[in-house]
């Protein structure tokens, strides 16, 4: 253990001496934090919609049909009398319920107001914002269409409410977003950088023929990485909270837990990714191009999963981070427990189990 | 020397080492006693660097017996590991790290405790007359010197053998004479010297010397004997000798 204690040091020491390593962990997550907070661009395709029709009538039916029609939207539900909202939200597939009032078409006819509401999945609230638009835009070219035919000029007010987000802060999305791609990036890229360093100087062959385990070595390696990942992971949460007002509104102990795994995904990912390369710039193009990329493009970190080609879609759920921003999403804005993320939790941790095996593999290979 | 001899501290039988269809180590046989210098010598690509990983418990055989300090090296790396010390040719020094933080870091990797490593790091700064530059980076340090630190740490713990792999590249005659000292001097309080060189006059150093070509080792003995044999002036013209008898078979391939 003492060993052990020493190494760890050691690699402190490597982290605390060299200026741009303590600039990507500490500068970086703030940096990144700003900027894509202030991203903001989306567009539409197959947002599951639910209908609550309360008067069922040949308004609501048209205005129905008009929707989901326009290609936008998908029915996923309809239901004939209230629904629990919330409860629909949290099962995830569905961004918006559209609520008919009772007699919609009745006080349309007698020109008083009738009542549709726009209910939203705001979590993502780029999308959220642009669903209860394209929405709001229907219904009215729908009123419109209805005024020409002669029929009485209609009050129609549709009510929308943003459910998760009120404020529509796309900021919401970033957090998970930048977390996982500085969890990655700490995690997986330092790691497999020092690793690959020590290979690169020789000093790797003088670790493996002291007393020293190879499971030693690989432990003191990334022991100092977890920590610093747990650091950073608090510190994007608490940026969030105080800068930019992102709750959390889920337990703080799943959400902490849900990141060391995702943390422990990473740095398996890189003991891989350091088993294959020889030299640190070999790891670090790895890195940039297996995992940077993929995260900030294919993870729906930026761009919505659903609106990607199929075979992108495809790509998206062999990516570690996919899986967690999904997981943080769930936990910090909905508030949903473990109940509803138990599924992205085992599909993290089957990848890192089978990381590590194809570490050890590899590294068996190596030695023989 | 009887097979089992108790003075045999590294015994090589019938080793060989492949590489897909490439055979790095073609059937060594070689013993090494307690307190030789036993020199490995060889062009590039010979098979020295492939054999002293083995012996080290870096790579495994893929047959034949290797005990060094009495334990199977195939079976029991770990405690082979716990009496070697080992160089490699890169020096193995973190250049980020100072003179002390690299003595402490791997004399706590050895397990040894801290009154022992503040007592014999003093010693060791002050025989290398390093004590000025205890708290520098290694990175600042000229070659000639991170290469003594390097083999001084190999042998901090006092292990029953020490191997260098290629000690002296790069470095100038004078450093290279200084650096045979620390040998001398390690072999003298009775460690074994396990060294691999392809810098011949290095060779006149060694008590015994082993001479491998494409993997197989073609000569063994003091360089005495050696010269003797092959009625050379020195090592150098041994070398030469048996690197030509070996020219038709590579060139087959």
């Amino acid at each position: 253990m003492k060993r052990f204690i020493g190494f760890v040091l050691k690699e402190f020491r490597h982290i605390l001496r060299d200026r741009r390593t303590m600039l990507i962990l500490f500068g970086l997550p703030v940096a990144q934090l700003i900027i894509f907070g202030y991203v903001v661009t989306n567009e539409l395709r197959d947002i599951s919609v639910a209908v609550v029709d309360l008067s069922r009538d040949e308004a609501t039916a048209a205005i129905t049909d008009k929707v989901f029609s326009s290609g936008y939207f998908i029915l996923d539900a309809w239901y004939p009398a209230t629904v629990d909202v919330e409860a629909l939200f949290r099962q995830g597939d569905i961004k918006q319920v559209i609520v008919f009032g009772e007699d919609f078409a009745g006080r349309l006819q007698r020109g008083e107001t009738a009542d549709v509401q726009l209910l939203a999945d705001a979590s993502d609230a780029n999308t959220a914002n642009l669903v209860v638009n394209y929405t709001s835009g229907i219904i009215y070219s729908y009123l419109e269409s209805r005024g020409a035919q002669g029929s009485m000029p209609t009050a129609l007010v549709p009510l929308s409410h943003m459910e998760f987000n009120p404020s529509l802060m796309g900021v919401f999305m970033f957090v998970p977003g930048t977390m996982a791609l500085i969890l990655m990036l700490v995690s997986a890229m330092m790691t497999s950088i020092s690793i690959a360093r020590e290979k690169e100087l020789g000093t790797m062959e003088t670790l493996l023929a002291s007393p020293l385990k190879p499971l030693q070595i690989i432990l003191g390696k990334v022991a100092p990485y977890v920590a610093l990942s747990i650091i950073n992971a608090i510190t994007i949460i608490l940026l969030g909270y105080f800068v930019f007002g992102v709750p959390v509104k889920g337990s703080v102990v799943l959400l902490l837990a849900e990141c060391t795994l995702f943390i422990m995904l990473a740095l398996s990912l890189g003991i891989f990714i350091s088993t294959i390369s020889t030299s640190q710039q070999m790891a670090m193009f790895i890195s940039m191009f297996a995992l940077m990329l993929p995260t900030l493009l294919l993870s729906g970190f930026i761009f919505p999963i659903e609106n990607m080609p199929a075979i992108l879609q495809w790509l998206s759920y062999v990516m570690p981070p996919r899986w967690f921003i999904v997981v943080i999403k769930n936990i910090m804005i909905k508030g949903t427990g473990f109940a509803y993320v138990w599924k992205e939790t085992l599909v993290m941790a089957g990848m890192m189990t089978l990381f590590i095996v194809l570490s050890l593999k590899n590294f068996k290979i190596r030695l023989a | 020397m009887m097979p089992g001899d108790k003075r045999d501290i590294i015994v090589v039988e019938d080793l060989v080492k492949r590489f897909g269809s490439f055979v790095a180590n073609d059937h060594l046989n070689f013993r090494v006693s307690r307190g030789e210098i036993f020199g490995f010598l060889g062009a590039n690509g010979a098979g020295k660097t492939t054999a002293i990983r083995i012996l080290c418990g870096l790579s495994k055989p893929t047959s034949g017996k290797v005990l060094v300090a009495g334990q199977d090296v195939g079976t029991r790396p770990e405690k082979v590991k716990r009496s070697i010390g080992y160089m490699s040719q890169r020096f193995s020094l973190y250049e980020d790290l100072t003179v002390t933080e690299n003595i402490r870091f791997y004399a706590g990797i050895y397990g040894l405790g801290p009154a022992l490593i503040r007592e014999r790091t003093a010693a060791l700064l002050h025989r290398l007359e390093l004590e000025h530059a205890a708290d520098k980076l290694i990175s600042s340090l000229p070659l000639g010197w991170k290469q003594k630190l390097a083999f001084s740490l190999a042998i901090f713990h006092e292990p029953a053998i020490v191997f260098l792999d290629e000690p002296t590249g790069g470095v100038d005659p004078v450093t290279r004479r200084q650096f045979w000292d620390l040998i001398y001097d390690a072999a003298s309080k009775g460690i074994t010297v396990f060294v691999t060189t392809h810098y011949m006059d290095e060779a006149e150093y060694c008590d015994r010397v082993c001479i491998m070509v494409d993997g197989r080792i073609e000569a063994l003995g003091s360089p005495e004997e050696l010269k003797a044999r092959m009625g050379a002036a020195d090592m150098d013209e041994v070398f030469v000798k048996l690197a030509r008898k070996a020219i038709p078979r590579t060139e087959q391939v």
